[in-house]
């Protein structure tokens, strides 16, 4: 269910993404500010991936088939940011194969934004003891790290904590409670 | 209420606790005593209600915590006074007859005496069959502490009769939770085995968690949150002065003090994975003594004081080990499930307690040292933090019950029960405190 409500961002991205033709970062969209020079200058402003000389206004027809191509990678890779929170099984740090490509986008941002820092949050469920529980949500958030610095994130950029089972996502002794809370969060600063 | 705070906290607690019985007196979570099971075996005595020369304290009556005591170890079933055919206050109104036509097997009875802000006991402990007298003494206590007077009793009588040291003036420590309006409110507290006389201890709104008693009884250890991560702080309860032990990069967590309070066994994360240190309180410096990818913590002294029983999960899944002494080569003890997690030895070298995970349920299970034999002593769904009581008769843990975290205390063999809920929220991660001379 969550994923289909991210198809549902990564379609609206890439509309809004077709529209706008040169804009690089989809944010000024609906201000509809066309007759406004104040939000021409804005999108000039943020259009340096397609090049200085666009003189606004461009429509998505004049666009190259690689610059669609990159805007909408771009827009997937931002719906796919939207994500920041990964979920395990049962007394596992194994990352599942569904967050891998989640988790390639978070790399490549954060690589491309080495200032960008960001703090991974492991947790378990209430089950079991706690102080293993402890031990167990930082190595789910370590297994995060080293995923992120494979792809190429700078471990500088990054910090590790676990709150074990002190911190649960929601509350209450269910399956899916505990299925929930099973987790790591990426907190970016 | 049972708020009354004498035995001497430091002033500033004092401070905290009033105004908190001001402005929050029904925030404040109180335990509850709710005696749930009591053992088929369970002894039959009789507590007589002391007789009273002078006026004495308001309150609970002596006999009756020295009642209530009795029957919490599960080991006894107190007579109630109403069913008794004679109070008797001293040996010559004790017709043992009587005592024996009520099915009874001892008789305890006593005096107070008021003396200025003293109030002083003269108790007897009688062997119905054998038409005895088995224990004759008398103490003293402050009028404002009575319930340690009656623990005192209590720890008597049990030790005349069990042979085993009582354990009634012992303390617990434990952590409550408190939910309002989404503001988490974490309070480290210690309070009688019974609940009662609680007194916060430290407050926060980030998670506290894992108390461990030092040997003496002064001073507590235990992983706080306060600067959102997990450090370790040793807190002196007399003067609530508190010190930050351990705050390397990652995990400082899990602290269990040595026999002699020198030193503490803790999980640190320093290297990138969690490790059993020992580290010494006076001089701070770290000897490692597991080396291994996997989890390592959890650890504790065995009652020799020589050897350190852990949880790892380098079969797997959580298992305990035991080292014959500090980085010896672990030896598994648990093989009856998949998880087994969190050791705690008895200090008498007969038992380990532990969290044990059967189906889809977490129990309390102990594994018999000599021959390895495993027993399951819980039957609730999610029971965690066990804490065996100093003379190995008792055990408490965290357990659920009706949604809410609450504290249980069972006889060691898993007989009798009784659980300690808090008034408001969760009560979790009890600590079960030393006997103190």
């Amino acid at each position: 269910m969550k994923l289909s409500v991210h198809i549902k961002v990564l379609a609206l991205l890439l509309s809004v993404g077709v529209f706008a033709g040169c804009s690089t970062t989809g944010e000024n969209m609906d201000d509809g500010g066309y007759d406004s020079d104040v939000a021409a200058i804005d999108q000039d402003g943020g259009s340096t991936v397609y090049g200085g000389d666009d003189q606004g206004g461009i429509s998505s027809s004049s666009m190259t088939e690689e610059q669609r191509m990159e805007a909408q990678q771009q827009a997937e890779q931002d719906a796919l940011r939207e994500i920041t929170t990964f979920y395990f099984d049962f007394d596992t740090s194994e990352i599942k194969p569904e967050a891998r490509d989640v988790l390639v986008a978070h790399a490549r941002y954060l690589s491309s934004n080495p200032r960008q820092k960001v703090r991974l949050e492991g947790h378990g469920d209430e089950r079991g003891s706690k102080e293993y529980n402890l031990a167990l949500g930082e190595r789910r958030a370590n297994a995060v790290q080293r995923f992120l610095i494979v792809n190429g994130v700078s471990r500088g950029q990054m910090e590790t904590v676990s709150y074990g089972e002190e911190k649960p996502a929601v509350m209450g002794s269910s399956e899916s409670a505990w299925a929930q809370n099973r987790r790591v969060q990426l907190e970016f600063e | 209420m049972n708020h009354k705070i004498s035995f001497r906290p430091s002033r500033a607690l004092f401070a905290a606790v009033a105004l908190m019985l001001f402005t929050a007196s029904s925030v404040q979570a109180e335990l509850l005593i709710r005696v749930t099971e009591g053992a088929d075996s369970a002894i039959p005595v009789s507590v007589v209600p002391f007789a009273e020369n002078g006026s004495m304290p308001a309150g609970d009556k002596v006999s009756s915590i020295v009642q209530a005591d009795l029957a919490m170890s599960g080991e006894f079933r107190p007579l109630a006074p109403e069913k008794m055919l004679s109070l008797p206050s001293a040996r010559a109104d004790v017709y043992f007859r009587d005592w024996r036509l009520l099915g009874q097997r001892y008789v305890l009875v006593g005096e107070l005496t008021r003396n200025g802000d003293r109030v002083q006991a003269r108790y007897e402990l009688f062997d119905v069959n054998r038409e005895e007298r088995i224990l004759g003494e008398t103490a003293a206590a402050p009028a404002s502490n009575m319930r340690s007077l009656a623990h005192h009793i209590s720890d008597k009588v049990y030790e005349a009769i069990t042979g085993v040291q009582g354990a009634f003036s012992t303390k617990l420590a434990y952590v409550t939770l408190e939910i309002t309006n989404g503001k988490r409110r974490y309070r480290l507290q210690v309070s009688d085995i019974d609940g009662k006389r609680a007194s916060v201890r430290l407050e926060s709104k980030e998670p506290i968690l894992s108390p461990a008693w030092s040997p003496d009884g002064t001073k507590l250890a235990y992983v706080s949150f306060e600067t959102d991560k997990p450090v370790i702080f040793v807190h002196e309860l007399s003067s609530g002065k508190r010190i930050k032990l351990a705050d390397f990069p990652g995990l400082n967590s899990a602290p269990a003090w040595s026999p002699d309070g020198q030193s503490l066994l803790m999980t640190l994360s320093k290297d990138g994975n969690a490790e059993i240190y020992q580290m010494n309180v006076q001089s701070r410096k770290v000897t490692k003594l597991t080396n291994h990818w996997a989890i390592d913590t959890e650890a504790a002294w065995d009652s020799s004081g020589e050897g350190i029983f852990f949880t790892s999960d380098r079969s797997g899944g959580p298992q305990i080990y035991y080292m014959s002494k500090p980085g010896a080569e672990p030896r598994r003890i648990t093989f009856g499930s998949r998880y087994n997690a969190r050791p705690r030895p008895d200090s008498q070298g007969n038992y380990v307690y532990y969290v044990h995970q059967r189906e889809r349920a977490f129990n309390i299970a102990r594994t018999k040292l000599d021959n390895g034999e495993e027993t399951v002593l819980t039957r609730t769904e999610s029971d965690e933090s066990p804490s065996v009581s100093p003379n190995g008769r008792m055990l408490i843990y965290a357990t659920k019950s009706n949604g809410e975290s609450v504290l249980t205390v069972i006889s060691a063999d898993g007989g009798a029960a009784y659980s300690l809920p808090a008034s408001e929220g969760d009560v979790r991660d009890p600590a079960w405190g030393p006997i103190v001379r």
